[in-house]
């Protein structure tokens, strides 16, 4: 009898200890983050996502060769331990770290890796991710010689073939679980559709902390879908999620104000928002407008006569960067920091447009044959920030007497317009950018590129900077040294910068609000911005959701 | 009139009358940004205090209200008219020609509207002045408007198609149309106020709806519609009262169109 009271008082005082105290004292191992998907995960197949929901989910759950550090944006072993591009960058050979088990048990090798690639380059499964390996036709050749090694050969250059592989999670060949097997951190324990979906920690995750303990701390991560960012911020507040992974400049404002240290502002990001002018020869304008947007002066002019700080300032409260070019100085390697500043100054517009035959009158500026200079920017119904630029752009214009209009339409007609139609003048959107390599931007600066928005599919380049621009994008995606694509890239960026084929206008900050109850946060310009590092995020003593009670 | 109604009248009359001053009343015009006071409160200089832009709150408030209040009112003619012209013709003639204009509103009701607008919106020429744009949205809204109304006066022709006095005026010669436009449409003149009077606030609320989705009248042009797109992000209200202007003015006017529409026995 007493020797069972004495059991059970030392299993009480078992159990009213405190949990285990990890590394940090602020922080216990253990319990579940919080916090939501803008939309529903169209799929857990890590070789078809194609939106945010689902690009969440595999980061958190699928294993990858090489991963691209958010913070550092250097590559960094992961499944891989160390891997070789070769000199006319076609192969690229790994060697793996050993002894690794998938989620359910599986064993990792270099079979799984060969199956995945497969997978990835099968032209029937139509993969996002695999498309951006598709440098040129024919088969990608795969080889295995050893349980830990493997090299996959394509069949023309693939230019920063490396960092592709951050987007590639490894499937197991032989598991029953399919891609539900996973190397990540967490796998997938549980989904119920149009509410949450739940991850739990993956015990046979290979990473360690520098202290020998097995990552992630985390037990696991709830995912709620969540469309609607008022009720996500008000969660947020109310604490009962943990984090937003990107916030706008009007929520991040009232944040800053109730909880300064859950808002962070990390500085330009990589997207930005731009407008540029139809020059398709073939669009159903009039002759003259034509004439005025294929103007290299006239498309500089109306660069220099938009106040790009005051669009920063008042559409997106200061949390927002003119932008200089088709690249953010937050991509630290590929900007070209040698271009100019880009500055507001009407007078100089005015001075341009007199060079290129355009005059002020009455207010009212006219071209060389007297017709009235004015045009229509279409942009997506619904994005206020974007209709709040148009309209500050309208009174910017006006200053050099320039009348513009403004016309919303809803994106399917938007697309259809500026895609097939090309009726439209002139048009404002923005540009999600979540690679750092220019070979993401191919599609967008060869001339015979669909994404060549303002004159695209051209069957030879209209004019000779063009030609230019393509002659660079094909001379970096073939350069085997990091060097040589680097000065083609600043070329290009400097092409840009003098065409103003894209007027960019802004960068937009990268902005998160984590909750103080989590630990080892470090928010980055690259997404995921607030979760990155989810393997090595805790909860603080307060591990009760709770940024404010 | 009974007090309310005479209430309603008077607030009506004074909103029309502000609307009509607007030009003289505004502290700043309408579309001129301050770039320095952006979401300022409430001033002397801006006594509504200014929008995201800086733009002065009042100004676009007195404007928007001119929008709103003067083109309402003409869709909801427009589409009285046409439900007026069909719903009385397909229920005095009656037979087949009633079955087709009753069918057609049936489809018609069952189209949706709002996909309809925004097809036709996408279809428009895009270099059109904001005023141009914002007459044709009403002017869709008057032609897509009418389905409900002839469905009511059909109805109420047909009551008044076997009625004595048109046996009389049948007896004595009278033609078709006249006995139409001289017989029956008198007789339903009330319901034509009543089917115009309740088409207005259902216009101002369909243009709002529309500017909420940004397929409105266009920036820079103020209307209660995009001004209300304010409240989209409802947290910023809570700590802008302010803001709550235009919705108030829209309560309160389509509050004031409903209460003084004419009671039938006033109007007979």
């Amino acid at each position: 009898m007493i020797r069972r009271v004495c059991v059970a008082l030392t299993l009480t005082l078992v159990l009213c200890l405190p949990p285990f105290v990890g590394a940090d004292s602020a922080s216990q191992p253990g319990g579940e983050l919080h916090f939501c998907l803008r939309g529903e995960p169209k799929t857990f197949n890590p070789l078809l996502v194609e939106e945010d929901a689902s690009e969440a989910i595999r980061y958190l759950t699928g294993g990858v060769l090489i991963r691209l550090n958010r913070q550092t944006q250097a590559l960094e072993p992961s499944l891989a331990v160390s891997w070789k591009v070769s000199p006319d960058s076609r192969t690229i050979k790994f060697q793996l770290r050993t002894g690794l088990h998938f989620s359910d048990g599986t064993a990792f090798t270099s079979e799984d890796v060969a199956y995945t690639m497969k997978a990835l380059m099968d032209p029937q499964l139509h993969s996002p991710t695999g498309d951006s390996f598709r440098s040129g036709e024919g088969q990608v050749e795969i080889q295995s010689p050893s349980p830990d090694t493997v090299a996959v050969t394509f069949p023309a250059p693939v230019a920063g073939l490396e960092r592709l592989f951050d987007q590639v999670a490894i499937l197991s060949a032989h598991s029953p679980k399919k891609e539900m097997a996973v190397l990540g951190p967490f796998y997938v324990a549980d989904y119920a559709p149009g509410s949450s979906v739940l991850l739990r920690r993956n015990t046979n995750y290979w990473k360690k902390d520098k202290d020998g303990r097995p990552l992630p701390y985390l037990d696991s991560i709830r995912l709620d879908i969540q469309r609607n960012r008022d009720i996500e911020v008000l969660r947020f507040r109310r604490g009962e999620i943990h984090l937003i992974n990107t916030l706008d400049a009007e929520y991040f404002d009232r944040l800053q104000k109730e909880m300064p240290t859950a808002a962070h502002d990390e500085g330009p990001g990589l997207d930005s928002e731009f407008m540029w002018f139809n020059q398709v020869p073939t669009a159903p304008l009039s002759e003259p407008k034509k004439n005025w947007f294929r103007a290299t002066e006239f498309r500089r002019a109306i660069s220099m006569a938009i106040n790009r700080s005051d669009l920063s300032r008042v559409v997106f409260g200061g949390h927002a960067h003119p932008a200089f070019g088709p690249v953010s100085p937050a991509n630290h390697f590929w900007f070209n920091s040698s271009l100019p500043v880009p500055q507001y100054d009407s007078a100089g517009a005015l001075r341009l447009l007199a060079q290129a035959g355009f005059r002020l009158q009455d207010g009212t500026l006219r071209d060389s044959s007297g017709n009235r200079v004015e045009f229509t920017v279409i942009t997506n119904s619904g994005n206020k920030s974007r209709e709040q630029m148009t309209a500050m752009i309208q009174q910017d214009l006006s200053q050099i007497g320039i009348k513009v209009n403004l016309v919303t339409l809803d994106f399917p007609s938007l697309i259809e317009r500026i895609t097939r139609t090309y009726d439209y003048e002139a048009c404002l959107l923005g540009l999600v950018n979540t690679d750092l390599d220019p070979n993401s931007q191919m599609n967008v600066w060869l001339s015979s590129a669909e994404n060549h928005q303002w004159n695209p599919k051209q069957s030879k380049p209209a004019t000779t900077w063009e030609a230019e621009l393509d002659g660079l994008m094909h001379s970096q995606a073939s350069a085997t040294s990091d060097k040589k694509r680097k000065t083609d890239w600043d070329r290009v960026q400097q092409i840009v910068a003098e065409q103003q084929p894209f007027i960019y206008l802004v960068n937009k900050d990268a902005m998160s609000a984590i909750s103080p109850a989590v630990v080892g946060s470090a928010p980055s310009v690259l997404d995921p911005h607030a979760f990155w590092n989810a393997d090595a995020l805790r909860l603080g003593p307060d591990a009760a959701l709770g940024a404010q009670k | 009139m009974n007090p309310a109604q005479k209430a309603a009248a008077v607030t009506l009359c004074v909103i029309f009358a502000l609307m009509v001053l607007a030009t003289i009343l505004v502290p700043a015009p309408y579309a001129r940004q301050f770039r320095d006071i952006p979401n300022a409160g409430p001033s002397r200089a801006h006594p509504l205090g200014t929008d995201a832009l800086g733009r002065d709150s009042l100004s676009r408030l007195l404007y928007g209200t001119r929008v709103s209040l003067l083109l309402a009112p003409a869709a909801a003619l427009l589409s009285t008219l046409i439900a007026a012209v069909l719903g009385s013709a397909a229920g005095f003639l009656g037979g087949s020609f009633e079955r087709i204009v009753l069918a057609a509103t049936d489809i018609s009701l069952a189209l949706p509207w709002l996909f309809l607008l925004l097809t036709v919106r996408a279809m428009l020429p895009l270099d059109i002045p904001p005023m141009a744009s914002v007459i044709i949205a009403f002017l869709m809204m008057g032609l897509l408007g009418w389905q409900a109304s002839v469905r009511v006066i059909c109805a109420a022709a047909r009551g008044v198609r076997d009625s004595d006095f048109l046996l009389l005026a049948r007896s004595s010669g009278c033609k078709p149309i006249r006995l139409l436009v001289c017989h029956v449409a008198p007789n339903l003149r009330p319901l034509f106020y009543a089917q115009f009077w309740i088409s207005i606030p259902l216009f101002i609320l369909t243009e709002a709806n529309l500017s909420i989705l940004g397929l409105g009248v266009m920036e820079p042009m103020p209307s209660w519609g995009n001004l209300l797109r304010g409240f989209e992000d409802f947290s910023a209200v809570a700590a802008n009262p302010w803001m709550l202007v235009p919705l108030i003015l829209l309560v309160i006017v389509v509050m004031c169109f409903q209460l003084v529409l004419p009671s039938p026995e006033v109007i007979q």
